[in-house]
């Protein structure tokens, strides 16, 4: 019964967020960059590959955040602004779940989106073998549909899903839709800087300003954990406890955050 | 549903949450680190490119790209890297330089950093200068510019003459100090003196860049283990004049009473006598090494 009134609320965010004219947007932009990416590289000496999939993959993930930040930030805060919170309140439906299922919701949301712009991608790569000449295609460090590109694709969405968690947090926390997305980019900015600020002690000699820093950067979610794009790009190895562990990671950060919104939505009254 | 326990409970788990991210992040890195990506590059390398496409934001890029520099610099500073150290240096302080051509710390970075000799830099002096020089093109009355050009030959090329032309140079520009002339008189008199050299270092101290003082401070401790050199060479020869013999290793000169103990350079790493040449030089390892040219006997 749980699981089904959690379900109920992550479909319906899915079938709003799916009518939302700035999914749309962003996603059309998306896949106009992707199939882009074939023009961009044929402006490059050499590497064209390459640039086509960096591009790609750059571009699916910046999508995703816009997508993640702009609608993760308005998923409590606009039940909020348009009072239909009071009426879900009203129904036997626990707060806890609510969150969760707001969360799962867009989760699925841009999964969906994530994998429609890599079928994009896998798309313009295909196009880009059949035209390249055997010679060229032999000097490739990794074929141009190599199935491991879908590792990064999995790193992208569970970055998005942290980044949603995260989006969630403040949504449920903060009054204003523009404060949630200040916050929400802010800390992704600190996460993609996360691996340089666990290294400070490495680049500067201030132990006490080093230790405080190392700390932040063991607190904030790590978002920088998640580009192995140059490594499926050159077509390295990545080891499978590195995938599982990284799963893991951002199951339990993102329990972290939704628990936290759980907790602000709690203590908030609803007069 | 809003009661203090199930708040403090839900706490302690997010808490608890935080706690378990951080542990398998830690665990992933150490157990399953990604390999590398060996090919360290810029995509791009044009100051002018970067500037046209960060449309009013080529400022901001000078600054992120400054940042990438000092990254650059103190990672491989400390790593084990045997080839390839300090490779983007160059370009990030031109890329740096060229977004933002007033960019003193930039400029004076480069001449420090750019001209030292490995391990401590790439050994680079005629890029230094070349930096140095541009940025003598964006501001021409810099007297700083010129005088740390005069400052890369007097300390890592050794070429007196030219640290002389430049050392005029900025003493001729304005707000030059006044110290400057008579440097540029006893270079081009008595060419490369630690006398002269302990008075560029000194004034150096006072720069307010942490990273110019620090190098200010290792070239001190450099010119002190210069005269212990010479303190420890005349100490053989001595021996050789007393004893018709060198010394086989340190202890022969303690025996004889010419030196007190094993000695050790400024950085505590002990001094190594070659028994063959009978040379006293930097003991390996030392964060000293290598002396600059100049001011060896």
């Amino acid at each position: 019964m749980m699981l089904r009134r959690i379900g109920l609320v992550a479909w319906h965010v899915f079938k709003e967020s799916v009518r939302d004219r700035v999914l749309y947007a962003i996603g059309a932009f998306a896949m106009l960059l992707v199939t882009a990416a074939v023009v961009f590289s044929q402006l490059t000496a050499g590497q064209d590959l390459k640039i086509m999939k960096d591009f790609g993959l750059a571009t699916i993930e910046l999508a995703g955040v816009l997508m993640a930040v702009f609608i993760g930030v308005g998923l409590v805060a606009r039940e909020i602004e348009r009072r239909s919170i009071f009426s879900l309140l009203a129904k036997p439906l626990p707060r806890w779940e609510f969150v969760v299922g707001k969360y799962l919701g867009l989760v699925l949301t841009l999964t969906v989106n994530v994998l429609a712009m890599s079928l994009a991608l896998y798309a313009a790569l295909a196009y880009q073998h059949w035209v390249a000449p055997l010679g060229v295609r032999a000097s490739w460090p990794a074929p141009a549909s190599d199935p491991r590109l879908m590792i990064a694709v999995l790193m992208i969405a569970l970055e998005l899903a942290l980044l949603t968690a995260v989006a969630l947090f403040f949504s449920t926390f903060s009054s204003s839709t523009l404060i949630s997305v200040v916050f929400t980019v802010g800390i992704f900015i600190a996460g993609l800087l996360s691996a340089d600020l666990r290294a400070f002690n490495d680049v500067v000699d201030a132990p006490v300003l080093g230790y405080l820093v190392v700390g932040v950067g063991w607190l904030v979610p790590a978002f920088s954990a998640f580009d192995v794009k140059n490594q499926v790009v050159y077509g390295l190895p990545l080891a499978p406890g590195f995938v599982l562990h990284t799963i893991a990671y951002t199951v339990a950060y993102a329990a972290a955050a939704v628990g936290a919104a759980v907790i602000a939505l709690r203590s908030r009254e609803f007069k | 549903m809003t009661g203090a326990k199930p708040t403090a409970f839900g706490i302690l788990a997010v808490v608890g949450g935080l706690a378990l991210s951080a542990s398998l992040l830690y665990a992933r890195d150490h157990r399953y680190p990604p390999p590398p990506v060996t090919q360290r590059m810029l995509y791009v390398t044009s100051g002018s490119v970067v500037g046209r496409v960060m449309l009013t934001f080529d400022a901001l890029a000078a600054d992120v790209y400054w940042i990438r520099t000092i990254q650059h610099y103190g990672r491989d500073r400390k790593s084990r890297l045997q080839s390839g150290r300090f490779e983007l240096l160059e370009p990030l302080l031109d890329l740096t330089t060229s977004l933002d051509p007033m960019f003193m710390t930039a400029y004076r970075f480069g001449a420090i950093f750019l001209s030292m000799a490995p391990p401590e830099g790439p050994g680079k002096p005629e890029a230094a200068v070349a930096l140095l020089e541009k940025g003598l093109r964006a501001t021409p009355d810099r007297w700083q510019y010129a005088h740390d050009i005069g400052f890369v030959h007097y300390w890592q090329t050794g070429d007196f003459t030219k640290a002389a032309d430049w050392f005029e140079r900025a003493a001729r520009m304005p707000k030059a100090p006044s110290w400057i002339g008579p440097l540029a008189a006893t270079t081009r008199a008595q060419g490369g003196n630690r006398v002269g050299a302990r008075q560029m270092l000194q004034e150096l101290l006072t720069s307010p860049e942490a990273y110019i003082r620090q190098a200010a401070e290792r070239g001190l401790l450099q010119l002190q283990a210069l005269d212990a050199i010479d303190f420890l060479q005349a100490a053989v020869d001595e021996y050789f004049r007393r004893h018709g013999q060198y010394p086989a290793n340190w202890s022969d000169l303690v025996r004889a009473g010419l030196i007190p103990a094993l000695p050790l350079d400024p950085s505590r790493v002990p001094f190594v006598y070659d028994a063959t040449t009978h040379h006293v030089k930097l003991g390996p390892g030392s964060p000293l090494a290598p002396l600059p040219q100049g001011f060896q006997r």
